[in-house]
């Protein structure tokens, strides 16, 4: 079982959408039933990752699979090859935690075109675990690319009034990002194989292990780090976000800040930064520069917005912030910290948009001016939302607090210190429009008429959201569940990194002026 | 005549060699006589007789892989090289008879000469492949213009398909007097035609990089291919001929004949003018970026579907181009790769079009697929996988030959070309996803009721659709064929 539980789990989706394509269109029941066993079952297959304790004591891929895929001898080899370490375990287990609860959340609010909606949710979960496990940089793309074609549809066809421009600023910018990578990964391949390395496809395994002299690496890292960092996104590459989070529908924003943001974090993680130490150590301040702009930015801009969604969507930016904040400090805990604030930023940003979601359902609206008294009306939604506000505020005793605090502190002990402190204002900023926004919209007197008769969450409802509650308190509560089988693998990724530092700049010269040469 | 050289001659000539387009020409003829015994209108039986010899012509083409033949005195050869793009024209050609028998019955034009018309072009594109001598490849391009001349312009009593044929012949014809004019002065340097013989007469000359008169030669002749090839600066006729020829012609030129001006231009400048490569890389190059970069600028402004098709035929064109500025046989195994999968998506495309166009074609603009994906989904799923693959999204086919074609520029040293071509895939993005957001994120205006799914069409989508995603999941074995294919 274990030989093929990662493509066990990454296609049971796909195979699930193929099924779906042939339910009668109007059987909206059935479809949405059938796409919520599907993703159930996705989760269930998945847990044995979960409770492997392998990612306590080794920090290296387990899973592994390896097919040969296109192998066409001297002019290039791609392999199947996929493996899972403590890093992506966690993001792995996000996804197809999040996705039972995605379609769950949906039975209200997708009425037209059920079918396509939960065919194209199928296909992009398969995308976004196919992203995660991939070992070889050719079949990753294939899947991080497939994630744009899904995501392009469920916001144009299900979003809201500006959707056509939404989907195709977000279709273009992540797209632009990754064509310069994938001139990047070529470059990288082609280096290997002139060097004479001894590579299999295009095995990161393999290509960790390159020395790229200094000026590649500039080029190359700058190529991916640019990809991801849209993907992130990083200010000031991070336009397309709000627009998209705004138009897109509820479950399609669930999933966009849940598991598609990570992904970018996770490209840093898994690919730009141990392909390109040196470069990194060039480029760490600015990134970090960047990632606490973002932070600021993000917080200042969500203060003043007036509706809940784009405030959520600015929130976002300023949460990422703190996960590149902490993978850039580049020790343990700072690296931990990004990580688990990763899955924590995919469970409250998740809830808060089901929760802006729950709200404009029965509202119509997402401004904050036409709210205000919900809790008199709803005292259950009020106390969820309370507790996700709290999350996302960082308090102690909830997810975000661990995040924040361990990527703080990493960050405080590397050469980030003055980073940190000024980092450090962010939480008291998302403390400020966190809570002001939830007192505006929750707490005082009802004022608008229109929000006299609203009805608290129904037992769906908050079976959407207790889940999700669940992992607020326990990762706040007790996170070494997770950081113990997280720590292995950063400490593993660390010294890999910090050993390849050892700076090669001569030996390999002549043949990055053969492939830099330009003619 | 020397009696020897007779004799020799008669030794040199070998069927086998032109076997293929031989018995293409026999059952075009063939077919000429059966749709001249036909009653007026019935065309549907010569459609898919066409289509068998097609079939026919494909296998006997694969039975010489890996078992090249040469003949009559080495004019022609039907090496790897020319079965690969043979095989390209052929499944052209009969994806474009499978879509156009309907086509043909709701414009008002159900003539049988249509379909011998196309066996004819594609015989002279599979020459134009095999050809070894410039007098061969001339051969082929005349046999195969002609015919596409008249295809062009088929709707005779329509303006748009009139303007379509003229200007065709017109632009046509200048540029194959180029071309000739090139044949001429590379004769009058090197004393002989061969494509073989050329290359060793330059390796021999001291000043082949000087000699004004080999130069010019080199230059008019590939002018002459890249008209065909339709590679800017020479694409002026392209969006005008491809508007106006009917759809199926229009899918048909933007592949098959393609692909054999590839074929002949490849063999060419790769075997006879070797030994100016680096003067040729030089021109490619500029050219390349020319070429993607007009198209795609310009397919951004086009509201008519099929124009902007032909625009982004040309942006394809110069994708191609990129194989060529490699150098290397991961470039050329590239643009051979390149062209096949072009064949499959873009006639897949078009395909779709002519299903859901109306009597006259007015309808197939922007505007005019609003909701298309609603009112027929299955039809709208396959455009919408043909335009990805066109876009080069992963896991189409599109993504994996441009992969093929960026990958030997890559290799070659070329990276600010490769960054060239992906910065104009971006751009390409906008105007191919502009149709999906017609097609799906606007309301439908009409019913598409018009849109009467039948076999032949259907079948033709249903090929290319499996084969932009076989193509695409498990390109291993084909761009494997490609790489022998490579001489």
């Amino acid at each position: 079982m274990a030989d093929y539980l990662l493509s066990l789990i990454i296609f049971f989706p796909l195979l699930g959408m193929l099924f779906v394509l042939f339910i009668p269109r109007d059987n909206d029941g059935l479809l949405k039933g059938f796409t919520l066993v599907v993703s159930l079952v996705t989760f269930v297959i998945s847990l044995p990752l979960a409770f492997d304790n392998i990612f306590a004591t080794s920090g290296g891929m387990h899973y592994r699979e390896f097919y040969e895929w296109i192998n066409i001898g001297d002019y290039f080899q791609m392999n199947y090859n996929l493996g899972v370490d403590g890093i992506s375990l966690w993001l792995v287990m996000l996804t197809t935690f999040i996705m039972p609860v995605t379609v769950l959340s949906t039975w209200k609010s997708v009425q037209k075109n059920t079918k396509g909606f939960m065919a194209l949710l199928l296909l992009l979960e398969t995308a976004m675990l196919g992203a995660f496990v991939s070992l070889d940089l050719f079949l990753f793309y294939i899947f991080w690319e497939l994630m744009l074609i899904p995501m392009y549809f469920l916001i144009g066809i299900w979003g809201g009034k500006n959707r056509i421009y939404a989907a195709v600023k977000f279709f273009i910018f992540t797209a632009v990002g990754s064509l310069l990578m994938l001139v990047a990964i070529i470059f990288l391949y082609y280096f290997a194989v002139e060097s004479g390395a001894q590579i299999s496809g295009f095995s990161i395994q393999d290509f960790y292990k390159l020395d790229l002299p200094y000026n590649a690496q500039y080029w190359l890292f700058l190529a991916f780090a640019f990809s991801f960092a849209i993907k992130v996104p990083m200010f000031p590459l991070h336009t397309w976000l709000p627009d998209a989070h705004t138009e897109a529908p509820t479950a399609g924003s669930v999933i966009l800040a849940a598991v598609m943001l990570k992904m970018g974090t996770y490209g840093y993680v898994r690919f730009a930064m141990p392909l390109f130490p040196d470069a990194l150590q060039t480029f760490i301040p600015y990134l970090a520069g960047l990632s606490v702009i973002g932070i600021v930015y993000g917080s200042l801009v969500a203060m003043m917005q007036e509706d809940v969604k784009k405030l959520v969507a600015y929130s976002s930016v300023a949460h990422l912030g703190f996960v590149m904040l902490g993978i850039f400090a580049m020790n343990q805990v700072g690296m931990a910290g990004g990580i688990i604030q990763m899955v924590n930023h995919g469970i409250s940003t998740g809830a808060l948009f089901l929760i802006v979601g729950f709200i404009y359902e029965r509202r119509h609206t997402r401004l904050i001016s036409e709210f205000g008294g919900l809790a008199h009306k709803m005292p259950i939604f009020a106390t969820i939302f309370l507790i996700i506000t709290f999350s996302s505020v960082g308090l102690p005793g909830t997810n975000g607090f661990v995040g924040e605090f361990l990527a703080l502190v990493g960050a405080f002990e590397s050469n980030l210190r003055w980073f940190a402190v000024i980092a450090t204002s962010g939480v008291i900023f998302a403390a400020i429009y966190m809570l002001w926004m939830y007192q505006r919209v929750m707490l005082g007197k009802v004022t608008n008429p229109a929000n006299e008769n609203l009805k608290d969450l129904s037992l769906r409802e908050i079976a959407v959201m207790v889940p999700l509650l669940l992992f607020v308190f326990w990762i706040g509560v007790y996170p070494n569940t997770f950081l113990d089988k997280m720590n292995p693998a950063i400490e593993q990724l660390l010294n890999q990194m910090n050993n390849k530092q050892v700076a090669v700049v001569e030996v390999y010269q002549p043949v990055v002026a053969k492939l830099i040469e330009i003619k | 005549m020397d009696a020897n050289l007779v004799q020799e001659a008669i030794q040199n000539v070998n069927f086998q060699a032109i076997m293929p387009s031989l018995v293409l020409c026999v059952f075009g003829m063939a077919l000429l006589l059966v749709s001249v015994f036909s009653p007026r209108g019935k065309t549907s039986h010569v459609a898919w007789l066409s289509v068998a010899a097609l079939v026919i012509t494909g296998f006997v083409t694969l039975m010489s892989w890996n078992n090249p033949q040469a003949g009559f005195a080495g004019s022609v050869v039907l090496d790897n090289f020319a079965t690969f793009f043979s095989m390209i024209c052929i499944i052209a050609a009969a994806l474009t008879i499978l879509m156009s028998d309907e086509y043909l019955k709701r414009e008002g034009y159900p003539v049988g000469e249509y379909y011998p018309l196309i066996l004819f072009t594609t015989a002279g594109a599979m020459w134009m492949a095999s050809g070894t001598d410039l007098m061969t490849i001339f051969l082929g391009l005349e046999v195969l213009s002609v015919s596409l001349y008249v295809l062009a312009g088929f709707f005779r009593r329509q303006t748009r398909s009139n303007e379509a044929g003229l200007k065709y012949f017109f632009l046509g014809a200048f540029s194959t007097g180029f071309l000739l004019y090139g044949v001429a002065l590379i004769y009058g340097v090197t004393g002989t035609t061969k494509v073989a013989g050329i290359a060793e007469f330059v390796k021999t000359m001291p000043d082949a990089t000087s000699n004004v008169m080999f130069l010019a030669g080199a230059g008019l002749l590939i002018t002459g291919f890249l008209f065909k090839v339709a590679a800017a600066p020479f694409h002026m006729w392209t969006p005008d001929v491809y508007q106006g020829a009917p759809t199926p012609i229009t899918a048909f030129m933007s592949a098959g004949p393609k692909a054999a001006a590839f074929a002949a231009f490849m063999r060419v400048t790769i075997v006879s003018l070797d030994s100016i490569q680096a003067e040729l890389i030089t021109v490619f190059w500029v050219l390349a970026v020319l070429t993607m970069t007009v198209g795609n600028f310009i397919a951004l402004s086009q509201k008519d579907v099929k124009r902007m098709l032909a625009y982004s035929s040309i942006a394809h064109a110069g994708y191609a181009l990129i194989g060529m500025v490699a150098w290397n046989e991961v470039g050329w195994s590239g643009i051979m790769f390149y062209l096949l999968v072009y064949t499959f998506m873009n006639i897949g495309a078009f395909a779709v079009l002519v299903l859901v166009g109306k009597k006259g074609e007015d309808n197939l603009t922007l505007d005019g697929l609003a909701g298309m994906g609603y009112k027929r989904p299955l039809m709208g799923v396959a455009l919408c996988i043909f335009l990805f693959s066109l876009m080069g999204m992963p896991p189409t086919a599109g993504f994996a030959a441009k992969f093929y074609v960026f990958a030997g520029a890559i290799k070659a040293g070329y990276i600010w070309l490769a960054i060239i071509g992906v910065l104009n895939s971006a751009v390409s993005l906008y105007y191919y996803l502009r149709v999906m957001v017609c097609m799906y994120f606007k309301d439908p205006e009409e019913d598409f009721s018009w849109v009467t799914m039948n076999v032949a069409t259907t079948v033709s989508i249903v090929i290319s659709l499996a084969a932009v995603l076989l193509l695409g999941v498990l390109p291993g074995p084909f761009m494997e064929m490609a790489m022998l294919a490579v001489f």
